[in-house]
């Protein structure tokens, strides 16, 4: 292996670091090391224990076995402030931000000695002007973008001047034009010497970026390797353990516009979310409509406005030629639009409640659960289990709580939901978010499996392999805007960076 | 009827006497929910430290211990509080409403012995030269030590959530729980500081109902205040110098109904009785018109630290 | 060094023991704290839950009582556990009650001496509208503005009982009461006089009604739509909405019906037991029934053992006055015990007490 003959200059050391949690071992005697100045990239799928192993060398969580060196003194951080101080910093992957406090403040959190607040304003325009991430330490946090708000979460890393920077899933929120600044700030960090731990699951990204890869399967160091001399594809497999099995689609000629969207805007429900403004849209049956777009554009907002859970203010959403602006949910899915929101625990599922009254949640009215008022228990089961053999849910009985399912499952057991409820159209956002990668490919399978049946779907989601590989056309979410549809195929990544950024679809389909 | 009665001077100052239970007793509650915590059980604590602190007063003659012990009863009620939602994650509005429900119950348990019998007098301070200006110094700068301790309260509230690193910790944990422990903040350990305080804070706001408002132990005697405060701390978006308006506010309405009642207005006296109740409501339908603007963004939810 | 561990589902066993070891639990902690007020512990337990019911002298007495008192906490507990299961917090029941016994007494008292069979019936509706449209009131202004229904509640009882004792001294005061506070008495008032349907066993309309709620409130959370989206709501108010649920319709509906059934409770009182509207008729059942709902799970056959029990502990508490000298307020403080430990306990079902001990690792987890 070769981390033994890097470990004599090395930064950091793992040596052996274990940790369980009743019913898994998140990670098993993992070892590697850091050089100084290295991007050094933690490959593995969901629930691989990337996460875990990231917080013991944060202080957040302690081993149960195993040794950490820091410049070759042993490394035992008791808390987070003890690994800030020992020069450790890291950028969460959901952030770990204050939204109704200001940028100054929430960096201030993050410090465990920090300035006086005018310094401290002071030294965060510095920072951020030098790494070119600008920011105005006076502005309350839930007003910026997603983009924006990472680099409050760098500025503060930066702020400490660590040795080591560990910044986890960072990308995802991201348009690929920002995606190119951040990159640059790493290689800019890099140079003064800061190792960077890098986790991701985008594989391209970590060939461009990192010169190391470890790559974490069940918790066990499985590889190392160079990125840069792996394809995206071997290092798929090295993550999965297993080939990959790549959706087939089998293209229907598109039909009748089944959804239509036009004009539609509305003010966010929630305080810190995004309006939505003058969005159309269509989609026609046997088609895969995808919209792409970092987190926080309006997807929630875009998804409440088809599924009824809130009205648009102004402008039309017509299914197959009928006004439903102000029909509920339940009058919407009687007239076959399905729907199936991002998140899984407390929207699109109860998790304290079984597998058989989720089915019932959505499945009431067109799988006529209800009679008269009163609930068809055992028709209800067999709905359940039928979705739970059809979509190889895995779970001990439908008796089982949602909220026990693994992530995965859980998500085949929604989309399986709604897909055998023959919608005439599918919404779904964010369906693979979190789900390792075998059940990913079996619901991108399906959804493509609907649309070939003559479905209209639409699939928001931020991955955008997954839009490339399954939508016939894609657009994309901008501050709550929609970007005119192109066809996928031969779609350029500058081209989609454009439309995540907001610049109008008619250049670039040009 | 007679209007003439009603000496204005004497209004505005009986107004700051009214209000000190409430604004104690809110401001506390503040600090609880700026930490993220709701807690419901406001009027059990207050009660508890009426008679606690009335207990306390009477036997020792010195309404000072009084105030210090019913500050440690609430704090210790607060603590069963404490213990059941932070550690054993029980539901917020639940507990809250039980340990209003239990307070009620140990009061009236301890204060039998006590009913009937006359607090003793608590000295009022005249602060020199101040309250010799004439209007203002008899209606502020003449009152018992209380009244300003409760100002000074309500000052060093807004200072160390405003100004402080301490401060600035305890809004952290309220906006967003998670977050503060993935940066390595104690959330549970914040959150139990504030609901002592806020414990302490509604004791001694009791205390001041039994040992300076009324001043003697009826079972049941805070009627609903610890409910009032509930409801100024909304009304005051989390700040602690409106906490201070909306409690002046709500105490000038409560003294000005009571004198309308002694002046013979012809309006019934339970009209005049209700009215607090009243407008407390018309208040928080005003608020909720506006828009929840300014609630810590973890309140009343549960926190149980992720791996 | 213990450590919680959130169990993937709510135990059910320990959901159905939980309220037994609180009972337990309290009857030990109640049994300390007889103990130091200088009384027999055993004596006062004893007292308390056993003497009410099997007792020589005061059993035949007793007996009946316990549903008459039952009676109103479980009607109370029944509707406000609909809205507690949906998150919907309707705290101010004790209000509700009132306003449902002056409704209903005052329209049994306007038809003075008639003899109408109509009459009782006519006041069982008015007391059912009387607690419906004083618990409308949070209804409607937290669905129209978004006002905090609990504060709102809470503040109507006490301008209930300023109406309740602005009547009982002038609009619904007897007549030929020579003066003294209080309605006139509806034992003397046969057609609107809430008799026990079987005589001596304090089977009342009220227990009745009791009856019927927890059967009722039974089929509909276990068997129809509407239960299922209150509890619904209340596990996960957004899957709620992403289901359909009106939220507007259903916190109308939970707080409507518990106003009702606590409306229907005020009244059977104040035409049965009670016999007339007096300034203190009122007993604090609404308040008590937060702990019943609990107790009992918010289930409603929990609910129909806690309703008893608690109604035991306030006919046991009057015997231990009388008997042992306790005070009164000891058992309203046995009561909020009892939540407390009721809610420590809960604990239990929803999470695995562990003591710290590396668990063991299974292979392959993910």
């Amino acid at each position: 292996m070769t981390g033994d003959m890097r470990q004599g200059d090395a930064l950091m050391t793992l040596e052996g670091l274990t940790k369980a949690y009743p019913g898994v071992l998140a990670n098993d005697q993992v070892s590697f090391s850091l050089l100084p100045g290295e991007v050094h990239a933690l490959l593995g799928e969901n629930g691989a224990g990337k996460s875990t192993l990231v917080k013991m060398i944060y202080g957040l969580v302690k081993p149960d076995a195993g040794q950490m060196t820091l410049n070759g003194e042993a490394f035992a951080p008791v808390n987070p402030a003890a690994a800030r101080a020992a020069g450790v910093a890291m950028v969460f992957q959901h952030f770990s931000l204050f939204d109704a406090l200001s940028v100054a403040e929430n960096i201030a959190l993050g410090m465990d000695n920090p300035p006086s607040t005018r310094e401290l304003a002071s030294r965060i325009r510095e920072v951020s002007q030098a790494y070119g991430l600008p920011l105005d330490p006076d502005r309350i946090v839930g007003d910026l973008s997603a983009g924006e708000r990472q680099r409050v979460e760098i500025i503060r890393c930066l702020l400490q001047n660590p040795k080591l920077l560990i910044m986890d899933e960072p990308t995802s929120v991201l348009t690929p034009q920002e995606v190119e600044i951040l990159f640059e700030t790493l290689r800019k960090l890099t140079s003064e010497g800061t190792s960077i731990l890098y986790i991701s699951h985008k594989l391209e990204e970590i060939r461009a970026l990192c010169e190391h890869a470890t790559i974490l399967r069940h918790g066990v160091v499985v590889d190392t390797c160079d990125p840069r001399e792996k394809s995206a594809r071997e290092l798929a497999e090295l993550m999965v353990g297993d080939k990959l099995h790549v959706p087939s689609r089998d293209p229907a000629e598109p039909g009748a516009v089944a959804l239509s969207l036009s004009g539609v805007s509305m003010p966010s429900p929630s305080e810190f979310g995004t309006d939505l403004r003058n969005v159309s849209l269509e989609v026609r049956k046997g088609e895969v409509l995808g919209i792409g777009g970092v987190a926080g554009n309006g997807q929630d907002e875009l998804l409440a406005v088809m599924s009824g859970e809130a009205r648009a203010q102004d402008g039309s959403i017509t299914l197959a030629g009928e006004e439903i602006n102000t029909l509920s949910p339940g009058a919407r899915r009687a007239r076959g639009l399905l729907t199936a929101p991002e998140e899984r625990l407390g929207h699109s599922a109860a998790p304290e409640m079984s597998l058989i009254e989720n089915a019932l949640l959505t499945g009431s009215v067109r799988e006529k659960l209800v009679d008269r008022g009163f609930l068809r228990w055992n028709k209800t089961e067999k709905f359940a289990r039928r979705i739970i053999e059809a979509f190889d849910v895995r779970t001990p009985s439908a008796d089982n709580a949602a909220g026990s399912l693994s992530g995965g499952n859980l998500q085949k057991f929604v989309i399986g939901r709604e897909v055998l409820q023959n919608p005439d159209v599918l919404v779904v956002n964010q369906p693979t978010w979190g789900v390792d990668a075998a059940a990913a490919a079996s619901i991108r399978q399906s959804l493509l499996d609907l649309a070939h049946k003559g479905a209209a779907v639409i699939v928001i989601s931020q991955d955008l392999d997954e839009l490339m590989e399954i939508s016939d056309r894609f657009t994309a979410l901008n501050e709550g805007r929609l970007a005119r549809p192109v066809p996928t195929q031969g779609l350029s990544v500058e081209e989609i960076g454009l439309m995540m950024g907001g610049a109008e679809s008619d250049e670039v389909a040009a | 009827m007679d209007l003439g009665q009603i000496n204005p001077l004497l209004l505005l100052a009986s107004l700051m006497v009214a209000a000190t239970p409430i604004l104690l007793a809110a401001i506390g509650e503040a600090v609880v929910e700026k930490s993220g915590v709701l807690n419901l059980g406001v009027e059990g604590m207050m009660i508890t430290g009426a008679v606690v602190g009335f207990a306390f007063g009477v036997n020792t003659g010195a309404p000072s211990i009084g105030f210090v012990a019913a500050a440690f009863a609430g704090a210790a009620l607060s603590m069963l509080f404490g213990v059941l939602v932070l550690y054993l994650k029980s539901n917020q509005v639940a507990t809250g409403l039980g340990l209003t429900l239990f307070g009620l119950g140990l009061s009236a348990l301890i204060g039998k012995p006590y009913e009937g019998i006359k607090a003793p007098t608590m000295a009022k301070w005249e602060i020199p030269l101040l309250s010799d200006i004439p209007v203002l110094g008899p209606i502020m700068f003449r009152h018992d030590p209380m009244v300003y301790v409760s100002l000074i309260i309500v000052a060093l509230t807004w200072y160390v959530l405003t100004r402080t690193r301490a401060g600035l910790i305890l809004r952290g944990v309220g906006e967003n729980h998670n977050a503060a422990h993935a940066l390595g903040y104690k959330v549970i350990r914040v959150r139990l500081m504030a609901i002592a305080f806020g414990g302490a804070c509604a004791g001694m706001g009791g205390a001041y109902i039994s040992l300076v408002r009324v001043p003697q132990w009826v079972e049941g005697m805070t009627a609903g205040a610890g409910w009032i405060a509930l409801a100024i701390v909304v009304f005051a978006s989390w700040r602690p110098w409106r906490v201070l308006l909306g409690a002046y506010l709500f105490g000038g309405i409560s003294v000005l109904q009571l004198n309308l009642q002694a002046a013979g207005v012809p309006i019934p006296v339970e009209i005049l009785a209700m009215s607090p109740y009243l407008i407390t409501i018309l208040v928080l339908v005003v608020i909720s018109l506006r828009g929840n603007h300014g609630a810590p963004g973890s309140l009343g939810r549960e926190f149980h630290a992720t791996h | 060094m213990i450590r919680l561990e959130k169990r993937p589902q709510p135990s059910k066993v320990w959901g159905t023991l939980t309220p037994v070891l609180a009972v337990i639990a309290t009857m030990i902690a109640g049994g300390i704290l007889f103990w130091m007020l200088g009384k027999d512990p055993l004596e006062a337990i004893r007292t308390i839950f056993w003497d009410p019911l099997f007792h020589e002298t005061f059993g035949p007495y007793s007996r009946p009582q316990l549903l008459v008192k039952a009676g109103p906490l479980i009607l109370i507990a029944i509707g406000l556990s609909l809205g507690f299961r949906a998150g919907i917090w309707n705290i101010g029941a004790e209000g509700q009650y009132i306003m449902g016994a002056i409704c209903g007494a005052a329209v049994g008292l306007a038809f003075y001496p008639s003899e109408s069979i109509l009459i009782f019936p006519a006041m069982v509706l008015a007391g059912a509208i009387g607690g419906w449209a004083w618990a409308m009131i949070p209804g409607v202004l937290k669905v129209k503005f978004g006002t905090n229904e609990i504060l709102v509640s809470l503040m109507l009882v006490y301008v209930a009982e300023n109406i309740l004792a602005s009547v009982s001294q002038g609009l619904l005061k007897n007549p030929d009461g020579m003066g003294f506070p209080g309605s006139r008495n509806f034992r003397d008032f046969p057609a609107a006089h809430n008799t026990d349907l079987i005589a001596g066993t304090g089977m009342h309309w009220g227990v009745a009604a009791a009856f019927i709620a927890v059967i009722l409130a039974y089929i509909l959370l276990t068997r129809h739509m509407l239960g299922f989206q209150v509890r619904l709501t209340g596990e996960a108010p957004r899957a709620a909405k992403f289901a359909g649920v009106n939220p507007t319709r259903l916190i109308l509906f939970c707080l409507g019906t518990s106003g009702a059934l606590a409306g229907l409770a005020g009244l059977f009182e104040v035409s049965g037991p009670s016999g007339q509207v007096s300034i203190d008729f009122n007993a604090g059942y609404g308040f008590t029934a937060i702990i019943v709902a609990f107790l009992g799970r918010l289930h409603p056959i929990g609910i129909l053992l806690a309703g008893l029990l608690m109604a035991l502990t306030y006919i046991g508490g009057e015997l231990a006055q009388l008997m042992l000298g306790l005070p009164g307020a000891a058992i309203q403080m046995f009561q909020g015990m009892l939540m407390f430990f009721l809610l420590a306990m809960d604990m239990l079902s929803h999470y695995r007490v562990r003591w710290k001990t590396p668990a063991a690792a299974q292979e392959g987890a993910n």
